[in-house]
């Protein structure tokens, strides 16, 4: 492989916008990480905190696989800068279980079998717990409808739907 | 030792769940090194022609900036495109990335730009300057359809089984006749995590790469053959894959960059793909086909003719089984079966789930379909009219066939009874109402592959075979083969896949992973029990003294004797004699006069109920009965979901899929998840799985025929069928989508469009 070669006189070498501080509360941890303006909260996790529970799918905000919850609610990572939410309370898939004990929405889609390749998983969960925290679906179809941001490609809609209902149930009870 | 570990059969959930609910799962590009260095692929904005020239410096200016290799610069490759085949391959010269200054494609990768940041190697991509010499591209298969032709060399003789009887004359005599034509567009299998690939330069010289594939053997043999390295110094890992769904039979081109990178720099180097990139890989072909039908007045078939004609590359001869399942599916002595080929400028195209089954019988289907309103027979009485129990194609007997149980048992869950026989007579407030059926039929495999299992002293057993779970279920049925075979519970079985240090496997696909890696895991676990066996009657007043292997059970952590369950030992007791693990490693292939003497078929009917709202020109699959007869189910918890999530695919196809083609430039223009569309939650509604039950004695010793794929096949027509039953127009080339609908909407039966 031939050597880099040197940039040429008249062409400035490109500057990059220098790092910053950022500070996250991920998962209940503050980490501080000196990101570029460009890094992405999804790449943020996933590369500087090697946090990959979080999927890239399409990173356009098309396929909802790298959801999180910032300040409790569902946000595509892929669609926020991290410098944005300098400070914010961020949970991943990982912070979900609490002291060894599995999420409700963890348990219940291990249970009602509600992913195959589990690619957009840990997305569908993070989705189903904000979704669940906004109260306003209340029946199947509103439920199909508030998660169509997730798309499951595997096709494991049926019996996420149910792994999600099981959990709005044992929580009425 | 607990009891009840009675395992197979069982709906165990996935012992892979835990992991993929938390986010410990790590796939491809999730592995990290040290020093790892990033790779992003620049894709050519031509579909054909030559790369005149590479200007780097303003990317190479960039700091972070390590290279940018492209075939002016790269190390030395092999010409021979013989090296650049695979396990999967089409017949023809496989692409050579970043080989030469030629472009065959839209999208190409034509260069890679290796940065210390992922972002940097991205931004610095697009600085890479390329000026190109483009050629006309054709792209259409409608202008190709008088240049189709049949490929010289087939990738499978069976697939186009030579004409019987004589067709044509059959035809004329027959009293009514079917003849129309069938098309299906480009689609692209989507799976959820882009193509990637971690390639670990491990300081003395070896290779370790973390590739998104359904085949760690065949990219292994791949890096080998094309960077001209040994075995054991190329090792490809794939524990989790996000998803397939046939375009990762193939390696592809992202595990080439990944090692091309790795051993030009000495460094390690990840490489995934866009979105956008995805679109650049392997797709289903567009069809054209057209299905004759000639029947006596009562639906018996005479004559059956299906021509199909698909898109190919350039460079490669892709072919699928579209047409044979028309000769093979209902009885029929005249029959004329021709699948052909047309080269356009585009990759070539791979299998996607049920690879020609999917277009093949959504055209067979629909035919049959139209064929039930043109006797004036149920379209499920039609079929129960012309089963077989034969395979004319090969002129043998069907192993195992309990379609008639499906037909029967999907019938009555769905309430087929209830429909009424015309079209537009079935309604709800604003809502029409169409019931659709079709028949399902996939061919079931059982190809050699080899296991390894280890039994330790602490009473687990590791299974290890190089084998992938791209979301089948592989690692969750492997182990309770094990749990079954030696009476263990489940959580005393690890299961190690996805790697090709690990006895090989043939690819993860084709349905045949339950039975081969299952009936491998199998065997490797006889040879344990025989081994446990001959320990347990070694020792002192062994109750097992003068046992056969053949004449025990190991069930509940005891080794008993099935005649006399009062001779018993615990398991346990013999491991503690076990100084080392016992190890049992096995090559199992089928039995070739069981291959030769009968045809081998999953089969399944498939009932579908469409409402349309026709104010708003609203579509939806209300209602889905998928019934399968697929030998015996290991798992019906997660072949449940297989078939659940083919028949999602099934709606998807009938009416969602379609890669649009822009003919000017030969290029995809929907290529992203928000313009090709897929089922998202609110277009899948109620989907109802029945396994019928069928006993399958001679294709593998597990009795099992594989459930990936059955689920898709018939779905698109069974839609398709429902959506004419509701609306009274019949369209014949998917997706069906509501612009056209409305163009052929007309007061008429089944002779519209």
């Amino acid at each position: 492989m031939q050597a880099r070669p040197q940039a040429t006189s008249h062409l400035p070498e490109r500057s990059l916008q220098p790092k910053l501080e950022v500070v996250l509360r991920v998962n209940g941890v503050e980490r501080r990480m000196f990101l570029r303006p460009w890094t992405t909260l999804l790449d943020a996790l996933r590369e500087h905190l090697d946090l990959t529970g979080t999927k890239k799918g399409c990173d356009h905000g098309q396929c909802g696989a790298c959801t999180v919850l910032i300040d409790g609610r569902r946000v595509l990572s892929c669609l926020t800068f991290a410098v944005m939410k300098d400070c914010a309370e961020i949970t991943t898939i990982e912070g979900l279980a609490q002291n060894g004990e599995l999420h409700p929405l963890q348990t219940a889609f291990i249970s009602h079998d509600g992913f195959q390749c589990g690619y957009c998983t840990p997305g569908q969960i993070c989705s189903a717990v904000g979704l669940i925290a906004e109260g306003r679906a209340k029946t199947s179809d509103e439920i199909r409808e508030l998660m169509s941001g997730n798309i499951c490609r595997c096709g494991c809609y049926p019996n996420i739907l149910a792994a999600i209902e099981s959990v709005m149930q044992g929580a009425k009870t | 030792m607990s009891v009840g570990t009675n395992s197979i059969g069982k709906p165990v959930s996935r012992v892979d769940g835990p992991a993929k609910v938390t986010g410990r799962a790590k796939y491809a590009a999730e592995f990290s090194a040290p020093a790892l260095a990033y790779g992003f692929v620049v894709s050519s904005v031509v579909a054909k022609g030559r790369i005149q020239s590479i200007d780097r410096s303003a990317a190479l200016a960039v700091p972070g900036v390590i290279e940018v290799l492209a075939h002016d610069n790269r190390p030395s490759l092999p010409s021979s495109h013989e090296k650049y085949t695979d396990q999967v391959a089409a017949p023809g010269s496989p692409f050579r990335p970043l080989y030469n200054d030629e472009i065959l494609f839209s999208g190409q990768p034509v260069a890679l730009v290796i940065a210390e940041e992922p972002e940097i190697a991205r931004f610095a991509a697009g600085l890479v300057e390329i000026k190109y010499e483009a050629e006309a591209t054709i792209t259409e298969l409608d202008t190709q359809i008088d240049k189709a032709f049949e490929p010289p060399e087939k990738r499978a003789p069976d697939w186009d089984p030579p004409a019987r009887g004589d067709v044509e004359s059959a035809l004329s005599r027959a009293p009514t006749h079917i003849r129309k034509e069938y098309r299906t567009p480009v689609e692209h299998h989507n799976p959820m995590e882009t193509f990637g690939s971690t390639a670990v330069w491990e300081n003395d010289g070896r290779l370790t790469v973390y590739d998104k594939t359904q085949g760690a053997p065949n990219c292994q043999e791949y890096l080998c053959n094309v960077f001209g390295l040994t075995k054991d110094k190329v090792r490809v890992l794939s524990p989790y894959v996000g998803g397939a769904f046939g375009v990762g039979l193939r390696p592809n081109y992202q595990l080439f960059m990944a090692a091309l990178a790795a051993i030009g720099l000495k460094r390690s180097v990840r490489v995934t793909l866009t979105r956008q990139q995805m679109f650049t890989l392997g797709y289903r072909p567009q069809t054209i086909q057209t299905l004759t039908l000639g029947a006596e007045n009562d639906g018996r078939l005479v004559a059956v003719r299906h021509d199909a004609i698909a898109n190919t590359s350039r460079f490669e001869d892709y072919q699928e089984p579209t047409v044979v399942w028309s000769g093979a599916l209902y009885p029929c002595d005249d029959s004329a079966l021709t699948s052909s080929l047309a080269r356009l400028d585009l990759f070539t195209p791979c299998d996607m789930r049920a690879p020609g089954g999917a277009v093949g019988m959504y055209a067979l289907e629909s035919a049959m379909d139209e064929l039930s309103y043109a006797v004036g027979v149920d379209p499920l009485e039609l079929r129960l009219k012309n089963y077989s129990e034969r395979d004319q194609n090969q002129n043998r007997p069907i192993s195992s066939k309990a379609l008639k149980d499906c037909y029967l048992q999907g019938a009555e869950r769905f309430g087929w009874s209830k429909r009424r026989p015309e079209p537009r007579s079935m309604r709800e407030g604003r809502e029409l109402i169409g019931y659709g059926m079709a028949t399902g039929i996939w061919s079931a495999f059982f190809v050699p592959t080899s296991a390894r299992a280890i039994l330790a002293p602490d009473g687990t057993m590791e299974i290890a075979c190089a084998t992938a779970d791209i979301g089948t279920g592989t690692y969750t049925i492997l182990a309770q083969i094990g749990a079954e075979m030696l009476g263990l519970p489940l959580d005393k079985v690890i299961v190690r896949i996805g790697d090709s240090d690990l006895p090989s496997a043939p690819v993860e696909g084709g349905s045949w992973t339950a039975a081969s890696a299952g009936s491998a895991v199998m065997e490797a676990c006889n040879g344990i029990r025989k081994e446990l066996l001959k320990r347990a009657s070694a020792i002192n007043n062994s109750p097992l003294q003068g046992v056969d292997a053949a004449d025990v059970t190991m069930v509940d952590g005891q080794i008993r004797v099935k005649s006399d369950p009062s001779r018993a030992m615990p398991l346990s007791e013999v491991m503690v004699s076990l100084k080392e693990p016992i190890r049992s490693e096995v090559s199992a292939a089928p039995d070739e006069r069981a291959l030769e003497e009968y045809s081998h078929y999953a089969h399944s009917a498939v009932f579908a109920e469409v409402r349309l709202d026709e104010e708003l020109g609203m579509l939806r699959v209300a209602r889905v009965v998928s019934a399968v007869a697929a030998g015996r189910i290991l798992n019906p918890k997660t072949a449940k979901s297989q078939i659940l999530g083919a028949v999602v695919g099934g709606i998807g196809m009938a009416l969602h899929e379609e890669t649009v083609i822009d003919h000017r430039y030969g290029r995809f223009m929907n290529h992203n998840l928000a313009e090709y569309h897929v089922p998202v939650h609110a277009d899948v509604h109620a989907i109802d799985v029945i396994f019928v039950d069928e006993q399958e004695h001679r294709l593998n010793p597990l009795g099992v025929k594989g459930v990936g794929e059955i689920g898709i096949v018939g779905t698109a027509a069974a839609i398709a069928n429902a959506v004419f039953h509701a609306t009274g127009v019949r369209v014949r080339d998917l997706p069906i989508t509501i612009d056209k609908l409305l163009e052929l909407r007309q007061p008429t039966s089944n002779h519209a469009a």
